[in-house]
């Protein structure tokens, strides 16, 4: 029999990226949040600049319930799914925005309008014929004002590009229009990111520095960044990097309404013969416990939102929590980052004390910023040059065919270009399509005997023809900033484990084919919000964790302001 | 835990006043005392803090005589030293292996343990002698073979193990001290790569490899040290509970 625990209004899964944003919201709203954590709380002194431990090792990753519950990955169903590399989420108070890249995007509003905008200016036969992509219950309009209290909650650095629909110099020229500047200035640029600026402009493109929830200077009580090189997957050393463990989750805990219950790992969400949900099953150390709400948020990690969600089986739901659609775990995604072009340059680039979000942006060929009349896709990439540099995966380095890949040469060869090469980052539009989605595993099981998250997903042409496109741009940009070798790396097959994982639990009006509504309450059961990735339809060409905080923020927001019929 | 690491060469923090990393980083009087990370910036660079203490591993924790000297041997191939300057063997990449070995890189055991028997048999067989004692040209003779899959007599010879071995090797030799690895930096030497600090500044970053190294563990550092430290005086954010 799980112990009862005393009832609470709202019982939020997970003090990740997004459950740590909410939390602030419901509690200035003054309801009684009850934060179940998987992981514990970590501190400055626990995020040493150590790359065997953040890159080699996957700590602070390395707990045993993320470990032991790593997906299991094939590319369509003619395959055995296989379990292999990490699981992507973070288990710890402030999950992954921890030790995340912290790049922190707006959505361009042609990603909420794909389809119609798609349709508008090409055709309807331009989009993918095996994609089931919507464009989004609303617009980026309806967004702004909580990428705003975002931006501002955590502490985000950048340079506007459109205020109020004013083009600003120095920043993304294709943003949406934003209310007001970010609250701090970009962060710091770096001799290489300068040279490839110089370079985009030589070309006639418009680079920027790229936005990120890491302070360029001092943002309340938390100093600016500095710069030590080990931003890559290590905590922040100074707590500079706005994560939801120094930021928002504090500031709602000074309202004494939040309660933080760290290593509760979640079996099921609770439902009754209404179909409303009554609240959280979870273990903690070897007891079972139940922690009854009004209402429940969850706020976990993609795979995990859809496992959840599809073990919490009842008489009401026979397969899985607000899932008698069959739309829980469908229109997956993993989105295009990979497929990098590598450059090697004649001289040293003073790259070692970078981070990844210390970068230069290019919007060009992104989204629909350029015409794609006479092309054979959709969207684009947003091109990304950045300074990380560690010694391990500097001597790691490509050899770029030039020598043997061990011995003497090998050795004369990293000496001298150690710190010359560069590996771009290339974020592309990814689509939902029939075909790719999650399920539980019919075979492999976690430690605790419950099946893992299978991913059946693959891109397709649409990806593939962005990435080789994308290739050609940034092969450009490299050769116009001095490059002297080029490596462009295989387009991509299968839709892997990501740490840019989306859908799942799609958010739309219609309950045909969406889990959550335009809130991001369950269709079917009415006080259950999902808050994450999972509810977004499409990727964009930039890091998600910005849009889905936002999304929380609202949801939050939503839940707070309606609460008698939500959750009454 | 003993202090015989030998750093003596560059003092942790040399070119580094305090003014000018805490300059570099953004920040500039009184903010400084309003966050608990800063605070342990201007410990972390005073003198104090010079002496690596990260204690050296002498005996091998799991690998036999044998195997420690045939992978030593094979590892030295992989990033030699004949050039006149420090390779694999002076790091001590099997030092961090070996212990790797023991924990986060325990999957490997079993592949070192038949892959280096397999490495001295085949010597054995084509030299009469263990692979640690074969020429140097017929050490390497055998893992070229090794890297194209050619020696079907030993078919654990194969680039799957030469890759472990390489991965293993690489991170030995440039990873940070703590690990066993890298001894007196000689890996961060190698790349040029100035070491491990708290802060760099525009005028840091300006230098690249020229920086003058720090010379120093991350868990030298105050904040991060394994010692029991009270923990008021590191830093350590609050946790508001």
């Amino acid at each position: 029999m799980a112990t009862e625990m005393p009832r609470t209004d709202v019982v939020v899964i997970g003090l990740g990226a997004v459950g740590g944003v909410a939390v602030l919201p419901l509690v200035t709203a003054g309801l009684n949040v009850v934060g179940l954590e998987a992981g514990g709380w970590m501190s400055t002194r626990d995020f040493a600049p150590d790359e065997i431990r953040n890159n080699i090792r996957d700590w602070p990753q390395a707990v045993p319930k993320a470990k032991s519950e790593i997906p299991t990955t094939r590319a369509n169903i003619n395959f055995e799914a296989v379990q292999g590399g990490g699981h992507p989420m973070m288990n710890g108070v402030g999950g992954t925005s921890l030790h995340y890249w912290a790049q922190s995007w707006r959505l361009n509003p042609w990603d909420f309008k794909t389809v119609s905008e798609t349709t508008r200016r090409y055709g309807a036969h331009r989009i993918p014929a095996d994609s089931t992509v919507e464009d989004w219950p609303f617009g980026y309009e309806e967004l702004e004002p909580y990428y705003d209290r975002v931006e501002y909650a955590l502490g985000v650095s950048g340079n506007a590009g459109n205020i109020q629909g004013r083009l600003q110099p120095g920043g993304n020229p294709f943003e949406g229009p934003r209310s007001r500047a970010y609250p701090m200035p970009g962060l710091r640029s770096s001799p290489f990111t300068d040279m490839m600026g110089a370079a985009a402009s030589d070309l006639g493109w418009q680079p920027f520095q790229g936005p990120a929830a890491i302070n360029s200077e001092v943002y309340g009580d938390r100093p600016g960044c500095f710069y030590h090189g080990f931003c890559d997957r290590g905590g922040c050393h100074v707590a500079a990097k706005s994560s939801t463990a120094v930021t928002t989750i504090p500031e709602a805990l000074k309202s004494g309404r939040l309660q933080v219950r760290t290593h509760a790992r979640v079996l099921r969400i609770v439902s009754n013969a209404q179909g409303r949900v009554t609240g959280v099953e979870y273990l903690t150390g070897n007891q079972v416990m139940f922690q009854p709400a009004d209402a429940v948020l969850l706020a976990s990690h993609t795979y995990e939102n859809t496992r959840l969600l599809l073990l919490s089986r009842s008489r009401e739901f026979p397969n899985g929590l607000a899932n008698n659609s069959g739309q829980v775990g469908q229109h997956y995604l993993s989105h295009h980052q990979g497929a990098p072009v590598i450059a090697l340059f004649p001289r040293n680039l003073n790259n070692w004390y970078g981070l990844p979000a210390q970068g230069v942006a290019i919007d060009e060929w992104a989204d629909d910023n350029f015409d794609h009349s006479d092309l054979d896709f959709i969207g684009g990439g947003n091109l990304w040059a950045h300074t990380d540099r560690k010694p391990i995966s500097a001597a790691k380095m490509s050899t770029f065919d030039l020598v043997p890949n061990w011995g003497a040469q090998w050795k004369a060869f990293i000496r001298e270009n150690a710190d010359r090469t560069n590996t771009s980052y290339i974020q592309k539009t990814t689509l939902p399509y029939r075909g790719n989605y999650l399920d539980l595993d019919p075979l492999v099981k976690d430690k605790l005997g419950f099946p893992v998250i299978r991913i059946t997903a693959e891109f397709r042409d649409n990806e593939k023809r962005i990435a080789a496109f994308t290739q050609d741009k940034m092969e450009q940009w490299y050769r116009a900033a001095g490059a002297v070798q080029i490596i462009r790396t295989p387009l991509g097959t299968g839709m892997g484990t990501s740490t840019h994982a989306y859908g799942g639990t799609r958010m739309g009006d219609n309950p045909a084919t969406n889990v959550t509504d335009r809130f991001g309450f369950a269709h079917e059961a009415p006080n259950l919000g999902i808050l994450g990735a999972s509810v977004m339809g499409t990727s964009g060409a930039r890091n998600p964790t910005l849009t889905a905080q936002a999304l929380a923020w609202r949801t939050a927001e939503h839940l707070a302001a309606n609460w008698n019929s939500i959750a009454g | 835990m003993n202090k015989n690491n030998k750093n003596e060469s560059s003092p942790a923090g040399a070119g580094l006043s305090r003014r000018s990393l805490l300059k570099g980083a953004g920040l500039a009087g009184t903010a400084l005392i309003t966050a608990g990370g800063p605070a342990a910036v201007a410990q972390s660079v005073s003198p104090a803090t010079a002496p690596a203490r990260i204690p050296l591993i002498e005996a091998f924790e799991t690998l036999t005589a044998a195997e420690s000297a045939a992978l030593d041997a094979f590892a030295s191939r992989i990033l030699p030293s004949d050039d006149g300057t420090p390779g694999a063997h002076e790091a001590r990449a099997v030092h961090f292996i070996d212990r790797g070995l023991t924990g986060a890189m325990a999957a490997s055991r079993e592949q070192y343990a038949v892959g280096l028997a397999g490495l001295d048999d085949c010597a054995r067989q084509r030299g009469g002698v263990p692979f640690a004692q074969l020429p140097a040209a017929e050490q390497d003779a055998i893992i070229d073979a090794m890297t194209r899959n050619a020696i079907p007599e030993f078919p654990m010879l194969n680039a799957g193990f030469f890759n472990t071995v390489r991965t293993h090797t690489i991170e030995g030799t440039f990873s940070d001290p703590y690990y066993g690895g890298n001894r007196d930096f000689v890996g961060w030497a190698l790349l040029g790569y100035p070491g491990v600090r708290i802060a760099s500044s525009v005028e840091d970053v300006q230098q690249g490899s020229a920086l003058a190294p720090s010379r120093q563990s991350a868990y030298d550092m105050p904040a991060h040290t394994k010692d029991p430290v009270n923990p008021d005086s590191t830093g350590g954010v609050s946790h508001g509970h």
